[in-house]
């Protein structure tokens, strides 16, 4: 593909890395990505494949914006308060770089639906936040053999991990099932605190680029965990598991679940 | 073998490099680009960016003015 001159002086930065280059920058512009959640993690990671010039962006959440989300989803702003998330983050994406095709999907992930969605994308974020969407996403990319990107927040700490399933060990290699719901507090009881929805979220849309563009070693087979208490990075080496109930040899989940939903008690959107 | 003419007189970096790099990427390994650029930055940076990103730099010379021409085979 030719670039335009807008598009060389907007990905200027991109084309002078050695690494990435004019191929790099066509590999990002060809890529299909979809962000599962709007929300903490799904805000920077959309605003940076959107800001690099990823060409598809795929968004799915059925949620509307809610007051309490501006704290650390800042995709959203005052005046979206009520608007669903993905019309909310899709003008962002278009006033940040109108090279991005933006689909959105109003609606939750479900074992009905995921893997017709995922089917037409590449790489696929888990941006939400609760297990049960985690292990959907984990099941159905194992499935389609969609490489994707784990996240999660809770108060001051994050976790992430990239799978290419077949290849590197799953989310549920490592996290067999999900906690009982309520067994776990949510974002929304816990709390989290907002700028490492940022710190998460940037490393997640890191191993986007890095996978789109094949440079550098994804962080796979390593769970990367961080508090911002004390600032500490560590890598976990974790390792594919034979007896894995989805990637192992002898998978006992063959469909897809939805797995009950713990619930937020203090406080709903509607 | 092609040798391919590239004017970046009027560039300014990053950019300067960026051309350089771009009419790269459409030449086959062996070709050469030939690029006239000014003194000062973009005679210091684009041959020493070229080198560093593994391309040869055959020859720089003086053209007239302040215009250098820059020799870089892929």
């Amino acid at each position: 593909m030719d670039f335009t001159e807008d598009q060389i002086q907007r990905y200027s930065r991109h084309i002078l890395l050695q690494d990435v280059g004019v191929e790099g920058q066509e590999k990002i512009s060809n890529g299909k990505v979809l962000i599962v959640g709007a929300g903490g993690l799904g805000a920077p990671v959309a605003l940076y494949l959107a800001a690099a010039g990823v060409g598809t962006i795929g968004i799915i959440d059925g949620d509307v914006v809610d007051l309490s989300n501006l704290q650390r989803q800042v995709i959203h702003f005052t005046p979206d308060v009520n608007k669903p998330k993905v019309i909310s983050a899709k003008e962002k994406i278009n006033l940040l770089n109108p090279d991005v095709k933006v689909n959105t999907y109003y609606d939750l992930l479900t074992a009905a639906n995921a893997l017709e969605i995922i089917k037409d994308y590449d790489f696929i974020v888990d941006g939400t936040d609760n297990f049960p969407v985690k292990f959907l996403i984990n099941d159905a990319c194992v499935k389609a053999g969609k490489p994707f990107s784990h996240g999660g927040i809770l108060r001051f700490d994050g976790q992430a991990i990239t799978v290419l399933p077949g290849t590197t060990a799953c989310y549920r290699c490592v996290f067999h099932s999900p906690p009982p719901a309520n067994a776990v507090p949510t974002c929304s009881e816990a709390g989290v605190l907002g700028a490492i929805a940022g710190i998460l979220g940037t490393i997640q849309a890191t191993e986007v680029l890095k996978y789109l563009t094949g440079v550098g070693n994804l962080l796979t087979d390593r769970l990367l965990t961080f508090n911002a208490k004390t600032m500490e990075f560590r890598n976990i080496k974790v390792k594919h598991n034979h007896k894995c109930q989805v990637c192992g040899d002898h998978p006992t989940i063959t469909e897809l679940v939805d797995y009950e939903q713990a619930t937020c008690e203090i406080k709903t959107n509607h | 073998m092609s040798t391919v003419k590239l004017d970046i007189t009027k560039e300014h970096c990053p950019m300067t490099f960026v051309k350089t790099k771009i009419a790269l990427s459409k030449l086959q390994s062996g070709d050469i680009l030939e690029v006239l650029l000014v003194e000062g930055e973009p005679l210091q940076n684009v041959p020493r960016s070229s080198r560093e990103q593994g391309f040869k730099v055959l020859e720089v010379s003086h053209v007239e003015g302040q215009i250098h021409k820059v020799l870089i085979e892929k």
